[in-house]
């Protein structure tokens, strides 16, 4: 076990290094070159043979390299080009915005995926699995943008059961310890607070879910309906088991595995949809950043968020992939 | 199980045809053929079939239908437009104005040619390259595998979203052609994953063993042996690259990425332009809405259909 998980961590070295090197070359091909981009409209060829020597962008593309990196394992990553403030420091601060984003719309999506799956397979072939086929097909195809603009349309402007935008009321009073709205109200007690974060979060978690949703029903639906084509079930099933031992038991168990492996994929769509969604959300989450940064050609803030989106990524897959070998003990010979 | 196609040709004997004609006369059928039979009688692959035909249809026939240019903008429709309101059909417009006085109609028509042209492209360019890296991982093995493959895994760990975005960003003023450069390179690790596992699974497989104790090039090997078989899966995966494609496309657009040019009409580009006007007049929004949505639904129903049908699971 100790080996995989050191296998398996050792791997992850040279995804890493390469992604740098991949980063590396896009900001040399930035328009005009890293230094023009840096400078944005107030780039003069003065100033840029000034920021070329500052950056070091006149020595050796091996030695800009090691510079490069040694920058970025510090977590340097440069200064925003619309606020000026640091690039870490404006991730830190907006990051908390999309992870609970993200973890409510996980959650609804797994809650209702893996029941609506199941269910479809059980019942494969009647109405209810060809409503829940179509729907994942359907969930699949609509612009997750639009969806969100749909919701906020009808459950915000003409219905008002929901806020159309923001992660809180304005006149509410709340007190932010972790930056997670929802859990600093429960921890300072402040419940109106919690309450309020709660109901702002609930228009664009159903609009991220939708997608993560629906590549969920259907791994769960094709996993379970391929285990109780296999042979250990009839097995069980033959052997006078009850059906309620073996669907728990046996199907269900087993049908897990793909789609715990499934969800560790849904991060990167979750990730990417965030920007969608909290476009039109006005939400202040990375989303949020990097809609500006890319209106604004903001490079380092850019940079910083993609390069934060793939090493999340990277790591939410590697647990994936060791909670597989805990689950699942043949993962661990291979 | 059937031979796949072409793994007794090499050496055409006397001997190798009569037999070859034998199993013909027994009635069986290749993986292709039979995968097609299945796929007529899939009543999802027909849908799917009859949307993408309908789109491709009114994309080509697009000039002649469409009354007005995308781009032409009618003083009449603009003298109508208020805040509050922007008028639906009248008397040579069909749908009425867009939120600058053009005609909706003929936009919402000329569109569905730049989502084509978009979506097409976008993955055909990543099919060629990703084809081309997969096979060579495939083919060679050894270091040329693992450097490509390398490669590939660091560009599928970025969300694909987020990689679309970096390199659209890069044009100083986006475009349709970086728009589709940014979605084609996005979908080039997916085929070139795709395509060398499936050309593995090849390798080790008997009618390779039999090619190369025949004494067959490796090259010969490599195209008209493992390619063709492993091509299934990819022509799956393209037509569903296809639907997501036209979805990056759209979600680019929506970003300010999308092709700049006022003259040309997209339906991402449409939508997006629209959510300003949802109050004011929702059809501006929906119709070029429903059309991603009809459109990228078309090509996953035919994708979906055609990986069952391709499922040797589903072979009885």
């Amino acid at each position: 076990m100790l080996r995989f998980i050191v296998r398996r961590l050792i791997q992850v070295v040279p995804t890493l290094l390469l992604l740098s090197v991949l980063l590396f070359a896009w900001l040399r091909s930035l328009p005009g070159g890293p230094a023009a981009a840096l400078l944005g409209d107030k780039a003069t060829p003065e100033k840029i043979a000034e920021l070329n020597t500052v950056l070091g962008l006149d020595q050796p593309i091996p030695l800009q390299y090691l510079r490069f990196l040694g920058r970025a394992i510090t977590g340097d990553f440069g200064n925003s080009l619309i606020t000026g403030e640091r690039v870490t420091t404006e991730i830190a601060r907006a990051l908390p915005a999309t992870i609970e984003l993200s973890i409510a719309a996980l959650l609804i999506a797994v809650l209702l995926g893996i029941p609506l799956g199941y269910v479809a397979a059980r019942y494969r072939g009647r109405p209810l699995d060809t409503a829940t086929v179509i729907g994942t097909l359907v969930g699949v195809a609509v612009p997750v943008f639009f969806l969100g603009y749909l919701l906020k349309q009808w459950f915000a402007v003409d219905l008002g059961w929901f806020p159309p935008s923001g992660r809180q009321a304005v006149d509410i009073d709340a007190t932010h310890v972790t930056g997670f709205a929802v859990l600093d109200g429960l921890i300072t007690r402040e419940f109106d607070a919690s309450w309020d974060a709660l109901i702002h979060l609930v228009l664009p978690a159903i609009a991220l879910a939708t997608i993560p949703l629906a590549v969920i029903v259907r791994i769960t639906r094709a996993s379970v309906l391929d285990v109780m084509g296999s042979d250990f079930v009839r097995t069980a099933n033959s052997k006078g088991l009850a059906p309620s031992t073996v669907r728990e038991r046996h199907v269900l168990r087993n049908a897990l595995l793909p789609v715990s492996t499934t969800i560790g994929l849904q991060t990167g769509l979750l990730l990417a949809g965030a920007v969608l969604t909290e476009k039109v959300f006005v939400w202040g989450g990375l989303g949020t950043l990097l809609a500006q940064a890319i209106e604004r050609r903001d490079y380092p803030r850019l940079q910083a968020v993609v390069l934060l989106g793939a090493l999340v990524y990277v790591l939410v897959n590697l647990l994936v992939d060791l909670s597989y070998a805990i689950i699942d003990p043949r993962v661990r010979v291979r | 199980m059937t031979t796949p196609r072409g793994s007794l040709r090499p050496r055409p004997s006397t001997l190798l045809k009569r037999k070859k004609t034998r199993i013909d006369d027994l009635g069986g059928r290749s993986l292709t053929a039979d995968a097609l039979v299945r796929l007529r009688r899939n009543p999802v692959a027909i849908v799917g079939a009859v949307i993408i035909g309908l789109f491709v249809l009114i994309s080509i026939f697009a000039p002649l239908i469409a009354p007005h240019d995308a781009g032409a903008v009618f003083p009449e429709l603009q003298r109508t437009l208020r805040p509050d309101s922007i008028p639906g059909s009248m008397p040579g417009f069909p749908l009425g104005s867009d939120q600058n006085g053009r005609d909706f109609f003929s936009r919402l028509i000329l569109a569905s040619r730049q989502t084509l042209i978009v979506g097409v492209l976008a993955t055909l360019i990543g099919l060629v390259f990703g084809v081309v890296i997969g096979a060579l991982a495939g083919a060679f093995g050894g270091w040329v595998d693992t450097v490509l493959m390398r490669v590939t895994d660091v560009l599928l760990s970025i969300p694909s979203l987020l990689l679309a975005i970096s390199i659209a960003a890069l044009a100083a003023r986006p475009s349709q052609t970086t728009v589709i450069i940014a979605v084609a390179l996005v979908n080039v690790p997916i085929f070139a994953r795709l395509l060398r596992g499936a050309m593995l699974a090849q390798r080790d497989s008997d009618h390779v063993l039999a090619a190369t104790s025949l004494g067959v090039k490796r090259s010969a090997i490599v195209v008209r042996h493992m390619l063709p078989n492993a091509l299934g899966p990819v022509i799956v995966q393209a037509t569903l690259t296809l639907a997501t494609s036209i979805l990056d496309a759209a979600a680019l657009s929506f970003l300010g990425l999308g092709d700049g040019d006022p003259a040309r009409a997209e339906w991402g580009l449409m939508l997006a332009n629209a959510q300003a006007y949802l109050d004011v007049r929702p059809a501006l929004a929906f119709y070029p809405a429903v059309a991603i949505i009809l459109v990228a639904l078309g090509f996953t129903l035919l994708g979906e259909a055609m990986r069952e049908a391709i499922d040797p699971k589903g072979r009885r």
